[in-house]
């Protein structure tokens, strides 16, 4: 994956709670075998008039304007500006993979569902909790009339927009992974040794457990 | 020692190595695998050239995007020629990997959840994860049961191990017994409805109180399988006798001198009795009604003699959400929703398509009709077994002849990624875990109950309190 140190980008404001990944992506896309070809679908269900599926080229459907992503200028935007609990639902890292593959890198909310929240660190995205007034004040200034563009600084764990700064706190290790663009595997098989001990020690303990 | 949840006991007994960043490493027992988040996980597998850590604690079952007609055709009934390919993918991944599959076939094929618990794939004390955000359904046989995505699929298959955090602990106390025509399917509700959609998030929940302590592991099953629903990863319940009868025998069951060691060990899968919770709610249960869903989020329930709310309030998101909500559902603010009329009914999914479940369907539409007004009323069973079980004891013809359509087992209109599905517009009675906008199908309009309520709805064509037929 490709490592992700910071981001500017035009702030999407998507005033909705309770985002879930049925609505990020959809049903029909999740027989797909890829992980890139999503970003076509991204809210294809709010996105398009007509309905969807793996087959139907987009092109051949319908946008729906009065959708925010049809909408200039956040039809460019790549900051995604979302309410309470964005990404509950369905543990499908589809979403994950539909908003990245769109070009959305960055999401701010007050709170996200958690394994949605996982998934987006394996796929360089970043998902920033932010408190209710720091969304707020960041809503206002998205819904004014020309463009809010932010910058995101995850080395020094930023967000900048004019003279505003606000800082924002990442986990550690997730952040090392977005930094450095590795995924997990590899960093938990350099644990191996450590994962034998554990089998050895616990065989004995629930052998029916290593069948 | 000090005093310890249950949660706290599986993590420990789990914990592999406790990380600088403040992740751990978990060892994970069992990993249930399905067609849909599959695929990407294999394929990271084979470009970076690894090989699965170990074989036995894997098991693929494919659920989610098959048909449930005409199954005696296999892989080649599937219509949709991309979910095919994606069926067939999961055979060739299974087969190169050398990974147990139970193919769509296979009689014990079914819904992952339903299918690990009936084949003693899911045995007290263990971890078990899945890519399915469903999989604490399993944590009904105090397990630590997660669902996870698809690179922690790929990460489980490689390492035989979970990243992650620690959680805080809740526990729910349900007190009391439920009322005639009530079920754990309303409990749940009631409990997303109080505590929120997010409100488990960042918790393992553990369910206790008398009136779990009295309902049978398929109830249990039930609860936990809600979980995510009210945001939490994991819930789960104590072992007890109930657990241990149900455990008992399975085809993957540990059998003879080591069943009794497992059943010693398993004994002590409770929280201490002076543990504590970093939250407990209390629930008494007695005056509780069957529940149904209003809106497009599992929070926004109410009992059946309720209304769709006024208002949503003063705040400005939350009207406006509000309102959308209403336009999606087609409802009005302070509409009741009794005798409301629907299009559909789906009796199935992880949540509510176990023998149990059937039987009590099947008593109460014994001998009646399906309202003429019901376009399509579905009873999919959760697995192939149920499917023959049922069929042993004749409920399949009680069901047919009241003008049920009786299928073989999978997802099914719980998410229809295959051709069961909502038509804009429509409106069901489903016993399903999501009305999520679009979840059935795009522009259904979904309405979570219990089997029983969702029977009742299709004998009247609408909304019905079940204690009243
Ligand atoms: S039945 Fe529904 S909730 Fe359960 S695993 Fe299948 S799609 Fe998911």
């Amino acid at each position: 994956m490709e490592p992700f140190k910071a981001h500017s980008g035009l702030v999407i404001p998507f005033n909705r709670t309770n985002v879930d990944t049925d609505a990020i992506l959809p049903k029909q896309y999740l027989k797909m075998l890829g992980k890139t070809g999503y970003g076509d679908f991204l809210f294809d269900d709010e996105r398009y008039l007509d309905p969807g599926d793996v087959d139907i080229p987009v092109t051949e459907r319908r946008p729906n304007p009065d959708f925010i992503l049809n909408q200039s200028p956040y039809d460019h935007g790549t900051v995604l500006l979302a309410g309470a609990n964005f990404g509950c639902g369905s543990s499908r890292e589809h979403a994950v993979w539909a908003l990245h593959d769109y070009g959305i890198r960055v999401v701010l909310a007050p709170s996200f569902g958690d394994i949605f929240f996982n998934n987006c660190f394996n796929n360089g995205l970043l998902p920033v909790i932010l408190a209710q007034s720091v969304i707020d004040r960041l809503f206002e200034l998205a819904n004014q009339p020309g463009e809010c563009v932010l910058n995101v600084d995850l080395e020094q764990c930023e967000l900048g927009h004019g003279k505003d700064v606000w800082p924002f706190v990442v986990e550690p290790g997730r952040r090392d992974n977005l930094l450095s663009g590795l995924d997990d595997i590899g960093r938990t098989l350099a644990f191996g040794e450590t994962i034998r001990e554990y089998e050895v020690r616990r065989l004995p303990l629930e052998p029916w457990i290593f069948r | 020692m000090a005093s310890q949840t249950l949660y706290d006991k599986l993590w420990d007994r789990h914990l592999v190595a406790e990380l600088a960043d403040g992740s751990a490493l978990l060892y994970v027992d069992r990993h249930l695998l399905h067609e849909v988040t599959s695929p990407q996980a294999f394929s990271g597998l084979r470009s970076a050239g690894r090989k699965p850590w170990r074989i036995s604690p894997n098991v693929a079952v494919p659920d989610h995007a098959v048909p449930t007609m005409r199954r005696e055709l296999g892989v080649a009934g599937i219509a949709d020629r991309v979910a095919r390919i994606q069926v067939e993918t999961l055979t060739h991944n299974c087969r190169e990997f050398g990974i147990p599959l139970i193919e769509l076939e296979d009689e014990r094929q079914g819904i992952v959840h339903v299918v690990g618990p009936e084949q003693g794939l899911t045995l007290p004390g263990m971890t078990i994860v899945c890519g399915d955000s469903h999989t604490a359904t399993h944590g009904a046989f105090a397990t630590l049961a997660m669902g996870i995505g698809t690179s922690d699929v790929e990460h489980v298959l490689a390492s035989q191990t979970l990243r992650t955090h620690r959680q805080k602990n809740m526990r729910v106390v349900f007190d009391g017994t439920l009322g005639f025509g009530v079920t754990p399917k309303d409990l749940i509700l009631a409990l997303i409805g109080r505590i929120g959609t997010a409100g488990g998030t960042g918790y393992a929940i553990e369910y206790a109180g008398e009136t779990i302590r009295n309902m049978s592991m398929e109830g249990r099953m039930t609860i936990c399988n809600m979980s995510i629903e009210a945001g939490a990863r994991a819930g789960m319940i104590a072992y007890d006798a109930a657990t241990e009868a149900y455990v008992r025998g399975r085809p993957y069951t540990p059998k003879g001198t080591e069943y009794a060691d497992a059943c010693r060990y398993w004994q002590k899968l409770h929280s201490d009795d002076d543990a504590v919770f970093d939250r407990e709610e209390y629930f008494p249960v007695s005056a509780l009604i069957p529940q149904i869903t209003w809106g497009t989020s599992p929070e926004m329930v109410v009992g059946i003699d309720g209304c769709v709310p006024e208002s949503a309030g003063s705040d400005e998101a939350a009207r406006a959400s509000f309102k959308r909500t209403l336009d999606y559902m087609g409802l009005e603010p302070g509409q009741a929703l009794k005798d409301l009329p629907v299009d559909k009914v789906f009796i199935g999914s992880c949540t509510n398509a176990r023998m149990e479940d059937l039987r009590a369907v099947a008593n109460l539409v014994k001998g009646q009709k399906v309202s003429r007004s019901i376009t399509q009323a579905l009873i999919v069973p959760g697995s192939g077994q149920i499917r023959l079980q049922a069929e042993r004891e004749g409920l399949d013809a009680i069901f047919q002849k009241a003008g049920f359509e009786w299928r073989s087992a999978g997802c099914s209109m719980c998410l229809g990624m295959n051709d069961d599905r909502l038509q804009p517009g429509e409106r069901c009675a489903s016993t399903s875990n999501r009305n999520f906008e679009g979840r059935q199908g795009k522009g259904g309009r979904t309405h979570l109950m219990s089997p029983l309520m969702a029977a009742a709805a299709a004998l009247t064509g609408k909304l019905t309190d079940v204690r009243e037929l």
